[in-house]
């Protein structure tokens, strides 16, 4: 058995060597762990929150838009989309197919939650169909065990509740273009909407807000786990409107089915208490975005619905042009108001004939009577003693041929011709003829309707310039100051007694037919219908009669008026286009929206109850 | 009773004072290192007793029943059976390579399907301890004269070589590399001259370009990405990154336990079996991850003890290659994990969530406390002719 000593002890040997070798190794997993979890464990923890926590930005919730009184006009809506999580479901053709069985699923939803599943990761939530119904909300929810990976989320849209009644103030909102781009990551965040049009667009900024962040915890698959911090955002402000929702709903009821524009304001202050174009279109319908062909008959409609004509609208001002050449040639004493003016029906200028609308003619007119039966014979031959260049002083003074700045888009100049403008515009040189028809607003004259609406104000409120306004800054008064226009009492007097009798005036008032027979809401006004064409002498004597002529060629009517004659207050001008003649078409839906501001202003603001906008203060 | 006597000489103890010396110390570090492990999968489970923790408890105490009983057999018998236990080994080998020709692909177990017990049997895991028990008892009936010779060296090297081809071909690199270490340290302790293992790592190294040819393209793919875990950010490199952030994040004390990131947010891959390691050092940082491995280099000092006490060359090598077998899965896991060698699919003993691995390391650990129990039992060199 000696074998078996020096055996043991040779073991006892080799067993402390292959010890050691051991100790050697964990020494080596002891030094790695040391410089993993001391040396570098800093390092290690960044990475491993890096994994971990994502950040999120958290849109906004946009600002509401509300008239006067508070009335919600744009608001947020609380909505379902049904998203689908692809890497829960066993084939996504199978699920889809399932709930098309529940909610209807278009091919075009089909073919795009099965083209996006495939691009993106598993875990990510492809949005199958937007704006589900309640009902469909409840069939799907019902259904979920049958429905792995289909998840139904809750979000956030506008909604206008009054649709294509304010579409033109309010805009709509619509996925963020290419052009908008700015860097801003909010803007990139799938779903996120902005401001396309109307107030929504010029306010953009305000209604916005920003973007709040939220860390969340995801999990190696990007799931999030939980949420570890928030930022709250600021939410978008509410944007207060000077519009009366209910005076624009009636309006834009009034002139349904018809297009044109009213434009209806505080002459004292400026508030836009109503804006209308007609045909409106639905502003929710761009939300999630028209589909082509609908697109293209908004676009392809001749009456223009997507056009804002309140602002945008370029007419003739037609007859209510001569106003503003009343007021010029009482001022510049080329006239007095007793000097009359025999028309015969036509003024002849060099070998070139110009037609009252009258064929039968006005006899004597003098300043007032011009104004009230609207004759034309009378506004040539002041015209053709003014001259174009001092028409258009005043015409300027008033407000033509300058945008008003009101807050929305789209708005243009109109157009005040001179003898330089038409040098340098047309290179040539003004022509007597011109000056004539200029007298009566034809010719290259363009107003908007807005325009109208304010320079009515400004005859209405003493001549101060009123400028109109859908919004009132932060601190901005009631009533603000308004600079005088520099137009006398003297002159501005006798137009309006003019404008009375156009309205009040049995003995040939133009808008006779249209007066407010209510005490104490009488308003004064001027009829203008604006040839959209040359008459020719032909149809002229053949007395062509409007519905003889196709819709767009017929001529646009006209009215512009402000109420009450005892405390004027309310400016409204309306276009009905290619609607005939302005004491027909549009005289009536001016008197019926002035009487309604009368009649809402008495119901609805006793004192105080619209918010500190006191009309008894203002007036 | 006389049959025992004329086979294997005098009686040994009796189950009373074995049971009484049995070592208790051991019994009670296996219980501390599982206890960790239950606490693991505890965690792993997100907080939850299933589905790891209760399994892997119930298996550990069936592993306990099986250490206990295996301790008390006389370590005479054990050396009787041990060629017989390695033949069943690899006859099992050969089962699963059978069973995988025929089937798809690889296979590393065969289903234990008896009424009342279910379970995967990995016949490599058996055979880690088999060849240690047929290689110690070779050495033991071995007379150093021979050890020196090459003779003496045909006899343990087939013995390895054969359940190493097997495994090879499972594919499983990482068992085959790990069967080999163990078979080569108890060939080092049984004495073998040391010229022999200088040759064998020459030639070890001359082949290599041989093993790289024969080797798998995804056990390429392994390698290639261990040595560059960059080119695979998202699939296996992906694993081993997410290993080392996992423990670098965890720090000297931890995140604390149930609250580590990577393991709960699914970063880490197989948190329960392989890469438990990387969760307890997250959870309970370095100081964790010591006192596991403080554990384990008990348990295998234990081992150190037990085997230079032991009075016989087949309970010396028995228990040492039984400790060494032990230590290489500690090592080769935490390393892998810890991005020092490429990931070849060894569990961190006793604390992985598994059956097999649990079981043989609970028999191993019987054979280890049978050579303490009797440790002064004279084990004949050449044992007769008999039933066994």
């Amino acid at each position: 058995m000696r074998w078996d000593i020096g055996q043991r002890k040779q073991f006892t040997r080799r067993a402390l060597v292959l010890a050691g070798g051991k100790l050697l190794l964990v020494s080596g997993l002891v030094a790695n762990l040391y410089k993993l979890q001391v040396v570098e464990a800093s390092r290690y923890r960044i990475l491993a929150d890096d994994n971990r926590i994502n950040i999120r930005l958290l849109p906004p919730e946009r600002g509401p838009i509300v008239d006067r009184f508070g009335e919600g006009m744009a608001v947020n809506r609380q909505t379902y989309q049904l998203v689908l999580v692809s890497e829960q479901t066993d084939s996504v053709a199978d699920t889809l197919e399932r709930i098309g069985a529940l909610v209807e699923l278009s091919e075009h939803d089909i073919r795009w939650a099965i083209e996006e599943t495939g691009r993106r990761d598993g875990f990510v939530p492809v949005t199958v169909r937007e704006d589900l119904s309640w009902r469909e909300v409840a069939s799907i929810e019902v259904n979920l065990p049958e429905l792995p990976g289909v998840l139904i989320e809750a979000s956030q849209s506008r909604f206008y509740p009054y649709g294509a009644l304010a579409a033109h103030v309010t805009g709509y909102v619509g996925a963020v273009s290419e052009a908008e781009l700015t860097g801003d990551r909010l803007l990139e965040l799938p779903g996120f909407r902005t401001g396309k049009n109307g107030v929504e667009k010029v306010f953009e900024k305000v209604l916005r807000g920003s973007a709040g962040l939220r860390n969340v915890e995801v999990n190696a698959y990007g799931r999030i786990i939980r949420e570890i911090s928030r930022v709250e955002g600021a939410s978008g402000s509410e944007l207060r409107l000077t519009i009366d929702m209910g005076l624009q709903a009636f309006a834009a009821r009034r002139l349904r089915g018809q297009a044109g524009s009213i434009v209806a304001m505080d002459l004292l202050n400026g508030d836009v208490l109503t804006l209308v174009s007609s045909p409106g279109f639905d502003p929710n319908a761009f939300y999630y975005g028209l589909d082509g062909r609908d697109w293209r008959t908004l676009l392809n409609d001749p009456r223009a619905p997507l056009v804002n004509k309140a602002v945008a609208g370029q007419y003739p001002p037609g007859s209510i042009f001569k106003i503003v050449v009343a007021l010029a040639a009482l001022e510049e004493g080329i006239v007095t108001p007793g000097r009359t003016f025999h028309c015969p029906g036509h003024y002849t200028l060099g070998d070139h004939t110009f037609h009252c609308w009258s064929r039968w003619g006005h006899g004597d007119v003098g300043m007032v009577d011009a104004l009230k039966r609207s004759c034309d014979v009378y506004f040539y031959e002041v015209a053709r003693l003014l001259g174009i260049d001092r028409i258009a002083a005043m015409a300027e003074r008033l407000g033509f041929g300058t945008a008003t700045g009101v807050e929305l888009t789209g708005e243009r100049a109109g157009l005040v011709p001179t003898v330089a403008w038409k040098e340098a515009v047309h290179g040539e040189a003004w022509l007597g003829g011109e000056t004539i028809i200029s007298g009566i607003g034809q010719g290259y004259l363009l107003a908007t309707p807005v325009q109208l609406a304010m320079v009515v104000a400004r005859v209405g409120n003493g001549a101060v310039k009123v400028t109109p306004r859908l919004t009132r800054p932060a601190g901005a008064p009631d009533v603000p100051v308004f600079d005088p226009l520099g137009v006398a009492s003297g002159p501005l007097d006798i137009v309006r007694e003019g404008m009375v009798r156009v309205v009040n005036d049995p003995e040939g008032g133009t808008a006779y037919g249209a007066r407010i027979g209510d005490e104490g809401m009488e308003m004064a006004g001027k009829t203008a219908t604006a040839q959209v064409r040359r008459i020719t002498k032909a149809e002229r004597e053949a007395g062509l009669d409007d519905d003889d002529i196709p819709w767009n060629r017929r001529d646009h009517a006209l009215f512009v008026a402000y109420a009450p004659l005892h405390a004027p207050r309310y400016a409204c001008a309306v276009v009905i286009d290619h609607g005939g003649g302005g004491s027909t078409a549009a005289a009536p839906v001016a008197r019926d929206v002035l009487r309604e501001a009368q009649r809402r202003a008495s119901v609805r603001w006793p004192a105080g109850a619209d918010g500190g906008f006191d009309p008894v203060r203002n007036a | 009773m006389a049959v025992w006597r004329r086979h294997f000489g005098p009686d040994g103890p009796t189950v009373g004072r074995k049971l009484g010396d049995m070592s208790w110390g051991l019994v009670a570090l296996v219980l501390l290192t599982a206890g960790l492990g239950f606490a693991m999968l505890y965690s792993a489970a997100g907080g939850d007793m299933r589905p790891w923790a209760m399994a892997q408890t119930i298996r550990f105490v069936l592993g306990l029943a099986l250490m206990i009983t295996i301790a008390l057999v006389d370590i005479r018998l054990l050396h009787r059976v041990s060629y017989v236990a390695y033949g069943a080994a690899l006859l099992l080998l050969v089962a699963v390579d059978l069973k995988g020709s025929i089937g798809m692909g690889a296979q590393r177990w065969i289903a234990i399907d008896l009424p009342g017990l279910r379970f995967q049997l990995q016949p490599s895991e058996i055979m880690k301890i088999a060849l240690v028990l047929a290689l110690a008892r070779y050495f033991h009936g071995l007379p150093p004269e021979r050890t020196g010779k090459w003779t003496g060296l045909l006899a343990p090297l087939a013995l390895i070589a054969a359940p190493v081809a097997l495994v090879l071909r499972q594919p499983d690199f990482g068992t085959a590399a790990l069967i080999v270490a163990g078979g080569v340290a108890v060939m080092f302790l049984a004495g073998i001259a040391l010229r022999w293992f200088a040759g064998g790592l020459a030639v070890a190294l001359v082949s290599l370009p041989a093993v790289w040819v024969s080797l798998h393209g995804y056990q390429k793919e392994r390698l290639l990405t261990f040595l560059d875990p960059s080119r695979d950010p998202l699939g296996a490199g992906w694993n081993i990154t997410q290993s080392k952030i996992a423990l670098g994040s965890g720090g000297v004390f931890g995140k604390g336990f149930l609250e580590g990131t990577q393991s709960h947010l699914h970063f880490l891959p197989e948190r329960h079996t392989d890469f438990i390691f990387t969760m307890l050092a997250e959870e309970l940082g370095m100081a964790g991850a010591l006192l596991l491995i403080l554990l384990y280099l008990s348990i295998v000092a234990y081992g150190f003890g037990v085997a230079v006490r032991s009075g016989s060359q087949f309970g010396r090598l028995l228990a040492m290659g039984v400790a060494f077998a032990f230590f290489l899965y500690v090592f080769v896991n935490i390393a892998m994990v810890t991005g020092l060698i490429p990931v070849v699919g060894v569990p961190l003993p006793l604390v992985s969530y598994g059956g097999t691995a649990m079981l043989t390391l609970m028999a191993g650990f019987g054979l280890l406390a049978s050579v303490h129990v009797h440790r002064d039992v004279p084990v004949a060199r050449q044992s007769g002719g008999g039933p066994l």
